[in-house]
């Protein structure tokens, strides 16, 4: 990470730390850092400001969940810190990096709230897309599909083509193609928001057992809260208009390792109710 | 109906009646007391002297045939065979010389063998593989050349109207080398060429205009006034600018087919969804990249749909083009010499080569379209 921070970025990162932050060991275990993030969009009446003074850190090996009702800019946040959105005012770093850096190193992998399968391309052909692009060889490409496809539960799909599988399998497949890339973090946009409730509980539970197996860093953006406790390490509760961070609440008291039947539990429950209350103090500010 | 497939004794009453065979009959029956046509004058009956007992007899035993055959398919093949016979018979009488202008009996025997034809080809357009895809759509336009034979020379249309199909055959065959000659110059010089820069052209220029906005904001205007552009306005300035040969022709399809493919080509590049453009930004893909992996591919169905529009464009801007000078070849110049000659066989010859051309280069285009976008929705598994 050859990479300057920007100035204040640094500071932030001293203060916290109260070290050096150049190459403190302590300051690569940050993985995203925005400070003061705001991003106003000019529309035809008056601006609209998706993000507000956001501050947010997240740490390696997290799983992050922004959770808030639609338009409080959990999908902006995510997306300035992909590099698909500029922000209006504020700093983002990944990996020490600005946003394009990581970008064009390819440091993230990212899940769209839609599979965004290329119908031309067979399933295997869809994976071994990111690699085309980053120029591997087609003996590598074809092997780190390979694995992908079998790391979550595609083995034997390869020569298909994506309208040939189910809503779930695509974004099976999709998840595949973000982890082909091998990247620390994993950023995902609602990515299984448009399939039903049992093929959902089943992809989280597959999504929790992926992150722990390959401790990759993902940030994760969800409406549904059951979702968001289920999966987190921190959640980030939003609130719209002007979108901005109203809490960050600590799953600590769930264990690391995941099951569905932990949802069951009186701290799932205690996590989950602390969400609803912050969501509701968002919706109360909105009226 | 449905018992009658699959209960071989058809004992029951209701099944027993084919009333779609019934509706066949009656018009035959009908046909049996009228005259099949007349010999100097006198009308002939069916039993006039005549071989039409035979040719009725035929008829009757293929249609038994067809309705105790086991299987509703065989039957349809006997049935068929009942129509042939049927539609022979006019040829027959023909040879007899026989003036067939007012025998009713005969065509409306000939309108009883169509709606059996229709009854065979319902059946065998229900039968998967080349049955459905390549006899029904064959035997469907071998029909209408049949119809169009007899008709024409049942009700003797002159030929300076409308010849028969048999006379333009004739007429390919006698005239072959000149078509051949023709058919080169036309499309194999002209039309290739010209196709190929209008496209071509077309296609270039449309990838320039999605990176310079304001070529794109000028240049489709352009293209709505160049869509109206008469080609026998714009071919006789060609000729003028770029001599008889093929050069003016190819220049008149360069013209009439780069604003097809350049409206295609700029609809197609922004058919690309948003997400999937975020995608190639995701993974730090440039321009170039994103032009040959993503946005090029979701063109195909456009680019295709404007191919296909030239291809016929082409061949007419060719063919008028050449009314307008030409070297002493060509599929326009034969067409507007023999119409001056009187010779119009040699003309509905060249219409017959140019309607092949035509629907050769579009089916070929269709061939290749349904190879290269196989993944399409409007493909899939047909």
């Amino acid at each position: 990470m050859t990479f300057p921070n920007p100035p204040d970025i640094r500071e932030a990162t001293a203060a916290r730390q109260g070290s050096d932050p150049a190459i403190s060991p302590a300051a690569s275990s940050v993985v995203v850092e925005a400070r003061k993030l705001s991003l106003v969009y000019p529309t035809a009446d008056k601006p609209v400001t998706a993000l507000s003074e956001v501050d947010l850190t997240i740490a390696r090996g997290d799983f992050v969940s922004l959770i808030g009702p639609s338009g409080c800019g959990k999908t902006t946040l995510l997306r300035v810190i992909a590099d698909l959105e500029r922000p209006t005012s504020g700093h983002v770093a990944i990996e020490g990096m600005t946003p394009e850096q990581a970008r064009l190193k390819r440091l993230y992998g990212y899940v769209f709230q839609a599979p965004a399968l290329y119908p031309w391309r067979t399933v295997e052909r869809n994976v071994m897309l990111p690699l085309e692009i980053m120029g591997l060889p087609k003996a590598e490409r074809q092997k780190r599909a390979r694995e992908q496809l079998e790391r979550v539960g595609l083995s034997g799909f390869e020569r298909k083509f994506p309208w040939q599988l189910s809503g779930g399998m695509q974004q099976r497949v999709s998840i595949a193609r973000a982890l082909a890339l091998q990247p620390d973090l994993l950023l995902m946009d609602e990515p299984f928001g448009a399939l039903d409730e049992i093929t959902r509980d089943h992809l989280n539970l597959h999504l929790t057992q992926l992150w722990r197996a390959t401790g990759k860093t993902c940030v994760f953006v969800t409406h549904s809260i059951a979702e968001a406790v289920f999966l987190s390490t921190r959640i980030v509760v939003m609130s719209p208009r002007p979108g901005r961070i109203l809490d960050v609440i600590d799953c600590d008291s769930l264990p690391r390792e995941r099951t569905l039947d932990i949802r069951e539990s009186p701290e799932f429950a205690a996590i989950a109710h602390r969400v609803r209350e912050g969501l509701k103090e968002g919706h109360s500010y909105d009226d | 109906m449905s018992e009658a497939m699959t209960n071989p004794y058809r004992t029951s009453l209701r099944s027993a009646a084919d009333w779609g065979l019934v509706a066949v009959a009656l018009p035959a029956l009908a046909a049996l007391a009228l005259p099949l046509g007349s010999q100097d004058g006198a009308p002939v009956g069916w039993f006039g002297g005549t071989m039409a007992p035979l040719f009725l007899i035929g008829v009757v035993l293929a249609v038994i045939a067809g309705r105790s055959a086991p299987k509703r398919v065989w039957g349809a093949w006997a049935e068929l065979a009942g129509v042939t016979l049927a539609w022979l018979l006019p040829f027959h009488l023909l040879e007899e010389g026989m003036d067939l202008s007012a025998g009713w009996g005969l065509w409306l025997f000939l309108v009883a063998a169509t709606l059996l034809l229709w009854r065979v080809m319902g059946v065998l357009a229900g039968v998967p593989g080349w049955t459905r895809s390549v006899i029904v759509p064959g035997l469907f336009g071998l029909g209408l050349l049949v119809g169009w034979e007899v008709l024409v020379r049942g009700f003797q249309v002159p030929a300076i109207l409308l010849p028969p199909p048999s006379r333009i055959a004739a007429a390919l065959g006698a005239n072959a080398p000149v078509l051949w000659d023709d058919f080169r110059q036309t499309v194999l010089t002209s039309v290739l060429r010209g196709y190929v820069m209008g496209c071509g052209a077309g296609f270039l220029v449309a990838i320039l205009a999605d990176r310079v906005p304001f070529l794109a904001r000028g240049l489709l205007p352009l293209g709505n006034l160049a869509s109206a552009i008469p080609v026998v306005g714009i071919a006789p300035i060609m000729v003028m600018w770029f001599g008889f040969d093929w050069q003016s022709k190819a220049a008149v399809i360069v013209v009439m087919t780069f604003f097809p493919m350049l409206i295609n080509t700029l609809a197609g590049l922004g058919n690309s969804e948003r997400i999937q453009l975020d995608l190639m930004r995701s993974y730090g893909a440039g321009y170039g990249r994103t032009l040959v992996k993503l946005r090029l591919p979701s063109a195909l169905p456009f680019l295709f749909n404007g191919l296909k529009i030239n291809s016929t464009l082409a061949l007419i801007g060719a063919i008028v083009a050449e009314f307008f000078g030409t070297p002493v070849v060509g599929m326009g110049f034969r067409i507007s010499t023999e119409v001056a000659r009187m010779n119009l066989d040699i003309v509905w010859a060249t219409i017959a080569v140019a309607a092949l051309t035509g629907s050769g280069l579009y089916g070929a285009l269709a061939l290749l379209e349904r190879l290269t976008t196989a993944w399409h929705p409007s493909m899939r598994r047909r």
